[in-house]
């Protein structure tokens, strides 16, 4: 497993650039051009079971959920950030990709330290240390739980019907 | 016990009678806006569509204005695609391309009104505040389930309380305001808070108000609110809205504020956001020795016909510098036929401009003023992030109308005070 690490504000454009917004939508088109601008060596090297540290802001900018998609598709297991820009936040609630808002496991975290994550728990271990992170709200966790927004929408529409 | 805007709308939308922040509520949005990504968005949901169709022909807005008129195959497919659906399922609120910018076209097609909730899978999508609307960003996912449900979750957000005071000085616009604003809060400084303008508003126009609510959404808030007043209401009925067709949401006195903000508009100076964020500021001033390549006036932060006004009136009877291209991107139709009744566009070509058709042109990166690696542009947009107008080598500056037109003539970054006396 590798960590990614990164700083404050880093937007949706140093994610997946803007200019493929309207030629690339599946996951298999977006895997090369992410995080292009930010670490050209990501889109290589990235595995599944890979985990992103990020500063404040992660994911500002344009309502854009290709890299949220990428991310998922890569098999990154969660991106943990002091906080998060919110269009960003409710495309990962909506992908069923893991997001920890947490400053202290962010500051905590030096090289080589090993990090485990019990989301159910609300847990994450970096090296020997311990952080909690709060549950999200039940209309929320029913999402995630369907697999995704749009599961979840099939779901209701066919109980409606 | 007060509520806030945020919180007044959207318990009334949750049939509630109060809400707190961090409350979940379940809304059915007025209105559900999309543009080019219109496309991408009912790929998602092809059965679900012919299965049980949309939750009805009034809530979408589409607008195909991101890459116009088409720059590629794919791009007109998109299009092509988006037509088609618009037209199977009697989408009321469909502009096609070279209408305008969606959420200028939003705003003139009075779509956009008081109290009342718009969602869009766009982040301006946070500019009707600027009319007293509600209004906020989603993705391309839950714009598709909106599509088909009609409803949504939202968080209620915290707010903020901004008090501005004073006016602003000659030369200096609503652009160099919200730049101050955010260099001096951050980019995250409102994350996922609603942030109330209070105080000297009425020395603001709507135009003015639209350029900082636009661009709330670079200082991570939710929302941006201006409250219904004289001004509010002049502008409605100058675009054919009556005053029994919406009805104002006030903050009550004695709301709770997660912070307040004092601004003196009589301080603020042209202001300059540096490459590669927004809160990136500086003063025009600090930075006129900056060679630039390109200038863009336009975008949906500043390309209404007050904004091109401006940038003709400095311009007049000069010429663009040598090096230098300006662009020029009105932000709909409608403001590119006042600008040519004006004179303003016969103004700027005899400058030297270049006229680019109402969209989102260069914004974007994605055609029409893309930038080589190593080439500054001096631009009116809200956005300034690396690879953002192409090249991850080149650089955006952003700057008020004033400011780059005057930037324009010179060639490098310049006070647009010192043009104008
Ligand atoms: S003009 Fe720029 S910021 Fe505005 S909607 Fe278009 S691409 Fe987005």
């Amino acid at each position: 497993m590798t960590v990614w690490k990164y700083g404050d504000d880093i937007n949706t454009d140093m994610l997946f650039p803007g200019k493929y917004t309207y030629t690339c939508s599946t996951p298999e088109e977006i895997k090369p051009h992410l995080l292009e601008d930010l670490d050209a060596s990501f889109a290589e090297n990235v595995k599944e079971g890979d985990i992103i540290f990020a500063g404040k802001n992660f994911g500002c900018g344009s309502s854009r959920e290709q890299p949220v998609v990428g991310l998922k598709a890569v098999g990154i297991k969660a991106v943990i950030a002091k906080s998060f820009a919110r269009i960003f936040y409710r495309a990962a609630i909506n992908q069923g990709l893991l997001l920890i808002e947490s400053a202290e496991a962010v500051n905590a975290h030096s090289k080589g330290d090993k990090v485990i994550i019990d989301a159910d728990k609300g847990v994450i271990i970096v090296g020997d240390e311990t952080f909690h992170f709060p549950q999200l709200p039940p209309e929320i966790i029913a999402i995630q739980q369907a697999g995704g927004l749009l599961p979840y929408v099939r779901k209701t529409l066919k109980k409606q019907k | 016990m007060g509520m806030t805007f945020a919180e007044k709308v959207l318990a009334s939308y949750a049939d509630e009678k109060e809400t707190v922040p961090g409350q979940i509520v379940t809304v059915h949005p007025d209105h559900l806006l999309t543009h080019d990504n219109t496309a991408a968005i009912i790929q998602k949901i092809p059965d679900e569509l012919k299965q049980y169709g949309i939750a009805s022909s009034d809530l979408p807005v589409i607008v195909i204005d991101h890459v116009v008129p088409a720059a590629s195959e794919k791009t007109a497919l998109n299009h092509k695609n988006i037509r088609e659906f618009v037209n199977k399922h009697d989408i009321k609120h469909f502009y096609d391309a070279g209408e305008g910018i969606c959420h200028q076209v939003v705003m003139e097609k009075g779509l956009a009104l008081p109290g009342k909730i718009l969602l869009g899978s766009d982040s301006h999508t946070c500019s009707y505040g600027a009319v007293g609307a509600f209004s906020s960003g989603i993705d391309r996912t839950e714009a598709a389930a909106l599509m088909l449900t009609g409803q949504t979750w939202l968080k209620v957000p915290q707010s903020i309380k901004i008090i501005l005071e004073n006016t602003l000085p000659t030369g200096v616009s609503a652009k160099d305001l919200i730049l101050h604003i955010i260099g001096d809060i951050s980019a995250s400084g409102a994350t996922y808070c609603s942030v109330e303008y209070h105080g000297s508003v009425d020395t603001l126009s709507v135009d003015d108000r639209f350029t900082i609510a636009n661009m709330g959404v670079e200082m991570g808030s939710k929302n941006s609110v201006f409250f219904v007043d004289d001004i509010t209401k002049r502008y409605f009925s100058s675009i054919g809205v009556k005053e029994n067709a919406y009805s104002p949401v006030y903050a009550d006195n004695g709301a709770k504020y997660d912070q307040k903000l004092n601004y003196d508009l009589s301080k603020v100076v042209p202001m300059i956001a540096k490459p590669h964020t927004v809160d990136n500021t500086t003063t025009a001033e600090s930075v006129q020795d900056i060679d630039i390549q390109q200038c863009l006036i336009g975008t949906c932060t500043n390309g209404r016909l007050s904004d091109l006004e401006v940038a003709a009136d400095i311009v007049n009877g000069k010429t663009v510098d040598a090096n230098v291209r300006l662009l020029i991107l009105p932000a709909s139709r409608t403001i590119l036929k006042d600008a040519l009744n004006q004179g303003i566009i016969q103004t700027l070509v005899d400058a030297g401009a270049m006229i680019l058709p109402p969209g989102c042109g260069p914004c974007l990166g994605a055609h029409q003023g893309v930038l080589s690696p190593g080439e500054r542009c001096l631009s009116t947009a809200n956005r300034n992030f690396k690879g953002r107008m192409g090249s991850k080598d080149a650089e955006i500056y952003l700057a008020s109308p004033a400011t780059v037109a005057a930037s324009a003539l010179t060639g490098h970054i310049t006070d647009p005070r010192e043009v104008m006396s």
